[in-house]
This record gives C-alpha cells, sequence and structure tokens, in this order.
C-alpha cells in the first residue's frame, strides 16, 4: 500500500442547529486522484474546507502527509494548493499581480519568470497585464489552476473545478489532471458533479451523503469494471424482455418502456445478446453503454434513503 | 511571511481607487480652508481679537501659517476618521465579501500574520494620510500665509506662542493624532473581521465615534465615569501641545488610553479572527 497523503477519521461539524457533517472518513493515497463525491448539501464543501483549516471541525482527526492539520497547519498547506468552489481574484490587479500576491505567501521562492511560465501553462499568455475583471468565468478558472499549482504542490485540492467551463474547458483540466498526476505524480482530491468526467479520471474515491460517508475505494472495483449497464432500443421490446429471461442468463433487466430496454450484464454476453435477438427476428436500432458512476451513485444513495 | 503579507497589503491599498479619496479630500477640504483664510481670514481674526484689543495690543501678522494650520488641524480632526475607516474598514470584510478571503487563507500564512499585516497596512495608510495633512495645513500655509507667533485661544484663556517654539508642538501635535486616527483605523479594522460586507464596519466606526463623542460632549453626570476613558475623549489630546505650560500628565495619559484601546481591539480581533469559520 503506498503511502498515506490525507486521513479523515470521524470528521464533524455543525453549523448552529444544522449538522453539516457528521462522521465522514476516507483516506486518499500518494499519486491518487479522488474522487469526493455526493450531492448538494452532503457535506462535501464543508469536508473540503476543514481539509484546508478553513473551517474548524467540531470533531474528528485530520492528517495530512501524516501530520495533524490541527498542529502543523502551515507546514501542511506549503505543500497543498487549492481551488474552492470558484476562484476569486483581485479584480482591480492584473493577472500577474494577482498570483504574485497569492504566491508570496504560498512559502515558496516564485520567481517572475516562473508566474509567467504558469500563465502560460495555463493559456493565459499575453494577458499577465491585464486586470482580472474582464477576465471571463473559464479564464478565472485558469488563473485559478494557475494559482493552484504555482508553488509546485504535493497535493492538490480542487472544489468543484470545472463549473461553469465549456466542453474544451472541461476536457483540458481532464487532461490536465492526469498530466500533474502521471507526470509530476502528483495526488489531486476532486470534488465534481459531473460523474462522466470523474469516471474517466478517477481511481479512488468516497460518496457521502447526509453529513456521512456512505462507500470509499477503488472506482473500479466499486462499479465492476466487467459489469455493464446497456441501454437496448428495440422494437417489440415486451416480447423481447420475455425471450431474454427465457433463453439467456446473466443479465438482469433494470427497465423496460415500449422500445428500450435496460440490462445489467457482463461486457462479454454484449455481442452474443445483439446476435440473439436479431437472429430471433428483433430489429435493433441502438446499443448504448449507459454511464456506470451516475447509477452506481444514484443506487447508493436510494439506499442510503431506505436505510 | 508576515512582511511578504505587509507587502502585498500595501500593493492592494495603493490599486483601489478608493485609497485615493481620503488625500483628495484632504487636499480639497483644506484647500477651501485655505482660500477662506486667505479671502476673509483677517476680519474673521479681528472679529475674535476685538474682546482683547482694550486690554492687549497686537503687533505683527496674527493671521500666519501657524495660526492656520491650526485653524485646519482643528476643524478637520473631526472629519479624517470618515476617511481612515473608509479604507480600512474593508480591508477584511471586503476580502470576505469578494471571497478572496477565502484563497489567502489556503496559504501556509498563519490568521495572526495576516490580520497584523493588515492593522500594519492600515497603520501605513493612516500615517500617510496624517502627514499629507500636515504638508497641506503647516507647510503649505506657511508658504501662504508666512510664519509668526501662534495666537491660540482655549479654555483657561489666550496663550502665545513664539514662533521658534512651534514647529515641535506641531510635530507632537500630529503624533498624538496619528495615534488618535490608529485607534480609528484599528477599531475599524477589528470591526471588519466581525463582517462579511464592505459597508457594515465603515458605518459602524462613524456610530461608534458619533456615540462616544456625544456622551464625551453631554454633561450628564452618568457619563462622568467612563467618559475619560472613551478614545474619542483624547481624540483632541492632540490640541495639549499648544498650552503653556505643557500638561505632560494628560498628554501621557491620553497615549496610554489610545494605546490601550488599540491593544485590546487587536486582541479582540486577533481572537476572533482565528476562530471564525470561512463560509464565504
Amino acid at each position: 500500500m503506498s503511502e498515506k497523503i490525507i486521513e479523515v477519521q470521524h470528521l464533524s461539524k455543525h453549523f448552529g442547529a444544522f449538522h453539516a457533517v457528521k462522521d465522514v472518513n476516507f483516506t486518499v493515497y500518494k499519486g491518487d486522484v479522488f474522487g469526493f463525491l455526493g450531492p448538494n448539501g452532503a457535506g462535501k464543501s464543508t469536508s473540503i474546507r476543514c481539509l484546508l483549516s478553513l473551517i474548524q471541525a467540531d470533531r474528528g482527526e485530520i492528517k495530512i502527509f501524516g501530520q495533524s492539520l490541527a498542529t502543523n497547519r502551515s507546514q501542511i498547506l506549503a505543500r497543498t494548493g487549492s481551488i474552492i468552489e470558484k476562484p476569486d481574484f483581485y479584480k482591480y490587479l492584473s493577472a500577474y499581480q494577482n498570483l504574485a500576491i497569492f504566491s508570496r505567501i504560498s512559502g515558496a521562492n516564485v520567481s517572475r519568470k516562473e508566474i509567467e511560465g504558469m500563465l502560460d501553462f495555463v493559456g493565459l499568455a499575453g494577458r499577465e497585464q491585464d486586470k482580472v475583471a474582464g477576465f471571463s468565468h473559464g479564464m478565472k478558472q485558469r488563473l485559478g489552476i494557475a494559482q493552484t499549482l504555482l508553488h509546485q504542490p504535493d497535493l492538490i485540492i480542487l472544489d468543484e473545478p470545472t463549473t461553469g467551463l465549456d466542453p474544451q474547458g472541461i476536457i483540458d483540466i481532464r487532461n490536465l489532471i492526469l498530466r500533474l498526476r502521471d507526470e509530476q505524480g502528483k495526488t489531486v482530491l476532486l470534488s465534481s458533479h459531473l460523474l462522466a468526467e470523474m469516471e474517466l479520471i478517477a481511481n479512488r474515491m468516497v460518496i457521502i451523503n447526509k453529513g456521512k460517508t456512505l462507500v470509499e475505494g477503488e472506482v473500479a472495483q466499486l462499479l465492476n469494471a466487467e459489469e455493464l449497464v446497456v441501454q437496448l432500443e428495440i422494437d417489440k421490446a415486451e416480447e423481447a424482455k420475455h425471450w431474454i429471461a427465457n433463453h439467456l442468463s446473466n443479465i438482469e433487466l433494470i427497465s423496460s418502456t415500449e422500445n428500450q430496454l435496460e440490462l445489467a450484464m457482463d461486457k462479454s454476453g454484449v455481442a452474443e445478446l445483439n446476435k440473439s435477438l436479431v437472429a430471433q427476428g428483433f430489429n435493433i436500432y441502438a446499443i448504448e453503454s449507459k454511464r456506470k458512476l451516475e447509477d452506481y451513485f444514484i443506487k447508493m444513495l436510494k439506499a442510503d434513503v431506505v436505510e | 511571511m508576515l512582511w511578504n503579507s505587509v507587502y502585498n497589503e500595501f500593493i492592494k491599498i495603493t490599486a483601489k481607487p478608493r485609497s485615493y479619496l481620503g488625500l483628495l479630500a484632504i487636499t480639497v477640504l483644506v484647500g477651501v480652508i485655505l482660500f477662506a483664510l486667505k479671502v476673509d481670514g483677517k476680519s474673521m481674526i479681528a472679529f475674535v481679537t476685538s474682546s482683547f484689543e482694550q486690554t492687549l495690543s497686537f503687533q505683527g501678522e496674527l493671521l500666519n501659517g501657524n495660526l492656520v494650520a491650526f485653524i485646519i488641524l482643528q476643524m478637520l480632526i473631526i472629519h479624517i476618521p470618515l476617511l481612515v475607516a473608509l479604507v480600512t474598514g474593508d480591508l477584511v470584510s471586503g476580502e470576505a465579501a469578494s471571497g478572496t478571503i477565502r484563497m489567502l487563507l489556503t496559504k501556509p500564512i498563519s490568521r495572526t500574520q495576516l490580520l497584523l499585516s493588515k492593522f500594519i497596512a492600515g497603520a501605513v495608510y493612516t500615517f500617510c494620510l496624517i502627514i499629507w495633512l500636515g504638508i497641506m495645513a503647516v507647510i503649505v500655509g506657511k508658504l501662504l500665509f508666512g510664519s509668526g507667533d501662534l495666537m491660540v485661544l482655549n479654555s483657561d484663556g489666550l496663550v502665545i506662542l513664539q514662533e521658534q517654539d512651534v514647529n515641535w508642538r506641531y510635530l507632537g501635535g500630529f503624533a498624538v493624532a496619528f495615534l488618535a486616527l490608529l485607534t480609528v483605523s484599528t477599531l475599524s479594522i477589528c470591526l471588519s473581521c466581525f463582517s462579511n460586507n464592505s459597508i457594515g464596519p465603515i458605518v459602524l466606526t462613524m456610530a461608534i465615534i458619533i456615540l462616544f463623542t456625544i456622551i464625551g460632549t453631554l454633561d450628564v453626570k452618568i457619563f462622568d465615569s467612563i467618559r475619560p476613558f472613551l478614545f474619542t475623549t483624547h481624540m483632541a489630546s492632540w490640541r495639549s501641545f499648544f498650552e503653556e505650560p505643557l500638561p505632560k500628565a494628560e498628554i501621557i495619559k491620553s497615549l496610554i488610553i489610545l494605546l490601550a484601546h488599540q491593544v485590546l481591539l487587536i486582541s479582540m480581533a486577533v481572537y476572533h479572527f482565528n476562530k471564525k469559520d470561512i463560509t464565504s
């Protein structure tokens, strides 16, 4: 098992009568891109703010880089870069001045050249002297990433980094995160509502709901890499449903409509299913593999409601 | 890290247009007073001295740079707190409102250091204002009206101070005025720590100054015990430097009370800011 970068145990925080976080537990290992998932109001932002000591937890323990956050805040934050919700900057200052301000208190000695290099890296070359007031949301997000990476942190915490970005911006952020992990060995804790994105980049994840950890583990294990949710667009769906139930094993019917079937099955069985249905005279118009994390996420939340 | 943060605060203050409002306001206000005194100052002085003319004979130019500077200080020292609070009251709450405080506090600088850097930057800004007021009142006043003996009318009567005896008194007077304004700056930054909007602490600072000034001037017995401890009571202590003999004990008492206020307000601010959850 590799080195533990973040260890959170029994984290709890309330604001007056509202218990925002009740019992959150998770561990992030070195080199992880760790997905931090939960519906709105689950306690994600409060937990992340606790990790950065913006909010003081009522109970529980947070260890980062093996050190207690309560007693080693400065040393930990010197090795951490973050964006919480949205990056806010001094609008009356230029992009360069903003980065210079944050780098001066980051504990690292960052040169002018390095700041300019970082602006270039995030695609803001040539805009160094422009005031942030004139920046679009996407540009501010890029500047936020630059601010996060400027002091070469070992741990990067990104809370909804793709909010408000266009599709190309989302792809850029995804590629950037993967590059940071693969080329520089950074550890990334990522919170996002874009589950498809998360599925593409996270290797481990935790799902929290109502301030509690529901499940934590390897994404591939939790989602069972070989099991798919397949959506079939087919004529005579009702008839096909019965035929599948009577003739094919290892296929679980999730739902059906007049011309659509949703099935849980092994990846290896998809071709066989297609062949068999066509042979039986059914017309198949489309076969689509649905996003599994989305289903898993909803399944976990539903199970939590039932409990 | 502290001095890096102080440097950051200077950059922010100098980049904000509102920081120059104070300097502009002082320039305009002093300019208006200088113009009024240049045009009609002699008749004003004649009106004040008329009651003494039967017993005293005045020689030389009474309306000189020293008197003009004294009049300007007397008139403006009440209004400068607003100009100070306009910038310092925004130093923490403005960052909370814009979300930048969240960004700053995810950096390794301690909250105490960050707050102290804001107090230091606020003190330097206040110092700049008082220096500018000094330049406009004393230097420009002397350039326009020349130098001379200073005639001061206070509660004990008329005090005439020799021309060569005035400069050090202005230096002391401005130093005490700076400490008084520094207390205002400290108060507004302290209030700024308790708020998440920019305007609240500025308005509250002025409201406290007005309230304390009213308590200080109302001749009501119930306020007698608290009046000596209100910082507003000591905001006019700069005038003590223009009394003869110099009331050293009173000046020292004022300095102690102003400094005590500053220590108390900074301590309250540091305590609260360190405990504060950043939810903005």
